[in-house]
């Protein structure tokens, strides 16, 4: 039988706000549907963030921010991520995030936005289907 | 015989929000054999307070219609609440943006993003003097939800009605100040536990000598229920919250007596209708319970709960907003069978982003709505003598001392909070409540059942300009102040934290020399340490 890897996640919450209500039911959900999670904790900068993403070896990023400060911390972690030559990771994003604000996100490279009420099966689902092919990546 | 059976219902159990099983129908059998309404329930106003702290329940004075507001800078929110008053609101309540909450000023790194986003920007007391412009604080009551930095921003807050001309002895409003549940559930905090609850006791103790009409401390089971706990556990997390303070300050020195009638609560409007209401109901006949029995409290304030509550924020969709309005209304009114004091109802696009003035509007409307014409307000705990309603109060008051048993061998709720004790039960039912609204037995209606395409809705959207002004004042402000007096200040805020005197006078005179929110948390930080949590996934 072949070598499976696990999709590696890492649940990010960054910036000031401490509502963490769903990045934890995101990360058990993940879990639960076969993933590896590991969660940061709070107030984390967008470089802890990509230096955690790194060091964990991750296929993906999921950011939680439901305080509006996304349009300040996405670009920053991106550019950390460039910086780090992780392309091949995908970052979606969960959280209160305005109608207007969403295409020019997933313009500067976040692959999905889950609004509130999103269902795990969903963005499971979606991780699965998006991470980037790597060899034996299952389930 | 017409016996229906369980096949007869559309489920194999009934359970509420919270999980609770529900049974068809309740009777007198449901009640225990001894129960005594007079002993167990009783009269309004009077112990144990299950139905109300007042003999004329909302025939008196109706709860005060407090609308959660901040936004932006600070002349911006002005506006906001000098609208609302002239719209028949009755009090305010102020809320800070993430900066503020965790003591960072408009212009430090740690804010990019978030000025003005969460709520309003205050950075030094010229701020609150601004936010206040033209509303007299002797006349109004003012709620602020601030906690780690509560007891800086209440010294500012105090400045600025000392420079009104106000009487300290006359301002009434209530701080939230609650740093317990920040560590279970909110997680704004800036100090280990200790440290932060020294502070809590310094503001509790200053004001029950300065500031008798006001609330130093708003116990909160709010963010506890947000953070995804059931009815039962905010309950019991929150009261317990209460009895630490409680014993916190008389290892201080003071009376019960002297400080507990200003304790005061706040609960938040869940949708499960009558869970709800048992839970406010046992709420006040607990907190009679512990302060006579565990605190020996003489005085009847100390003992009669009294409480805010707002409306579930979690309850409310993004998808077809104008639902929104219904479950408020609901909320809102058992908010009210409950007898709350005061009450924030939530705007309906507040899961898409803060409040727009039409939206604040309909939310208070609908407050006076419920207090002028549904005609709940003409009889005083309408529901009392309910055996459903009963046997609910019954069984939280049960549960609720069950936990208490559970945190008292933890050591308290501090020895529970760092065992990572009511982390924990939150986590887990918040998990438990995702898993049944995935499995579909638990229904959000237009979001897991009803759902149908729709228009978006117009919503407020602040930009980066709230940071951009907040530091053009920011550096202004240092221009003008004297940096000898700040210095000096500081120092002295610097020797009280370090030793063992209440730290209020010279947060005091730091607002008076216009030190920063920020100067003032540093200085702070540099003598408690900063605090992370474990977190509990």
């Amino acid at each position: 039988m072949a070598e499976t890897r696990r999709i590696r996640v890492l649940v990010a919450k960054p910036g000031l706000d401490g509502h963490d209500r769903g990045a934890k039911v995101v990360a058990r959900g993940l879990r639960d549907a076969g993933m590896e999670v590991i969660y940061t904790g709070l107030r984390q900068t967008p470089e802890m963030i990509a230096n955690a993403a790194l060091q964990e070896d991750v296929d993906c990023i999921g950011l939680s921010i439901l305080s509006g400060a996304h349009n300040a911390i996405v670009p920053d972690l991106l550019a950390e991520m460039r910086q780090r030559h992780m392309d091949d990771v995908l970052v979606v994003l969960g959280g209160i995030v305005p109608e207007n604000d969403i295409a020019p996100l997933q313009k500067a490279g976040i692959a999905a936005v889950f609004p509130p009420g999103s269902r795990m099966g969903e963005i499971a689902e979606f991780i699965r289907t998006h991470v980037h092919a790597r060899p034996a990546l299952a389930p | 015989m017409a016996v229906s059976t369980k096949t007869d219902e559309r489920a194999a159990e009934f359970t509420t929000l919270s999980g609770v099983p529900i049974n068809r129908l309740y009777t007198r059998e449901d009640l225990p054999p001894d129960f005594d309404f007079q002993r167990d329930v009783g009269q309004p106003g009077e112990a144990p307070y299950v139905r109300g702290i007042h003999a004329t329940g909302y025939r008196g004075k109706l709860w005060t219609m407090r609308q959660f507001s901040g936004f932006a800078t600070p002349e911006e929110t002005n506006e906001r609440y000098r609208y609302l008053l002239s719209q028949g609101q009755t009090g305010l309540s102020v809320a800070f943006d993430l900066p503020t909450l965790m003591g960072y000023d408009s212009d430090d790194a740690m804010s990019a993003g978030e000025v003005g986003k969460c709520g309003v920007a205050i950075d030094s007391v010229e701020d609150m003097e601004r936010l206040f412009q033209g509303i007299r604080l002797e006349d109004v009551t003012t709620s602020m939800t601030i906690n780690s930095p509560a007891a800086a921003i209440w010294a500012m807050f105090l400045v600025t009605a000392e420079r009104q001309g106000a009487d300290w002895k006359r301002i009434s409003g209530t701080l939230q100040n609650d740093i317990l549940k920040e560590y279970i559930a909110q997680k704004e905090y800036i100090f280990p536990p200790a440290p932060s609850m020294r502070l809590v006791v310094d503001t509790i103790e200053f004001g029950a000598r300065e500031t008798p009409r006001f609330n130093p401390v708003s116990i909160s089971g709010y963010h506890i229920r947000e953070a995804g706990s059931t009815a039962l556990q905010e309950l019991a997390f929150t009261l317990r919250d209460g009895m630490e303070y409680v014993e916190w300050t008389l290892r201080r020195g003071l009376a019960v007596d002297e400080f507990a009638p200003r304790l005061s609560f706040f609960f938040n409007a869940h949708s499960d209708f009558f869970e709800e209401i048992a839970k406010y109901r046992a709420a006040r006949k607990i907190w009679n319970t512990v302060m006579t029995d565990r605190y020996g409290a003489k005085s009847a304030r100390s003992k009669a709960l009294r409480f805010h509550t707002q409306t579930a924020g979690v309850s409310l969709t993004a998808q077809q907003p104008y639902n929104n309005l219904t479950r408020v209304a609901l909320q809102a009114l058992a908010a009210v069978l409950g007898g709350t004091q005061s009450l924030h109802t939530n705007s309906l696009d507040e899961a898409l982003a803060l409040p727009t003035s039409e939206a604040v509007t309909l939310a208070l409307r609908t407050q006076q709505i419920i207090a002028h014409e549904t005609g709940v307000t003409n009889t005083v705990d309408p529901l009392g003598g309910s055996y459903f309603v009963e046997k609910l109060t019954l069984d939280m008051e049960a549960g609720a001392h069950d936990y208490f048993r559970r945190i008292d061998a933890m050591g308290g709720m501090v020895g529970a909070i760092e065992q990572g004790f009511p982390q924990r039960e939150v986590a887990d039912a918040s998990y438990r409540y995702q898993q049944a609204f995935e499995r579909g037995e638990k229904i959000m209606v237009g979001v897991n059942d009803f759902v149908a395409e729709e228009k978006p809705l117009p919503t407020l959207y602040i930009d980066e300009t709230a940071r951009e002004l907040q530091t053009a004042k920011l550096n202004d402000l240092r221009r003008r102040r004297s940096s000898a007096a700040v210095k000096e200040t500081l120092h002295a805020l610097r020797t009280a934290a370090e030793g063992n005197t209440n730290t209020m006078p010279a947060l005091l005179d730091c607002a008076r020399a216009s030190c920063t929110v920020g100067e003032i948390s540093n200085t702070l930080r540099d003598v408690f340490g900063g605090y992370t949590e474990t977190a509990i996934t």
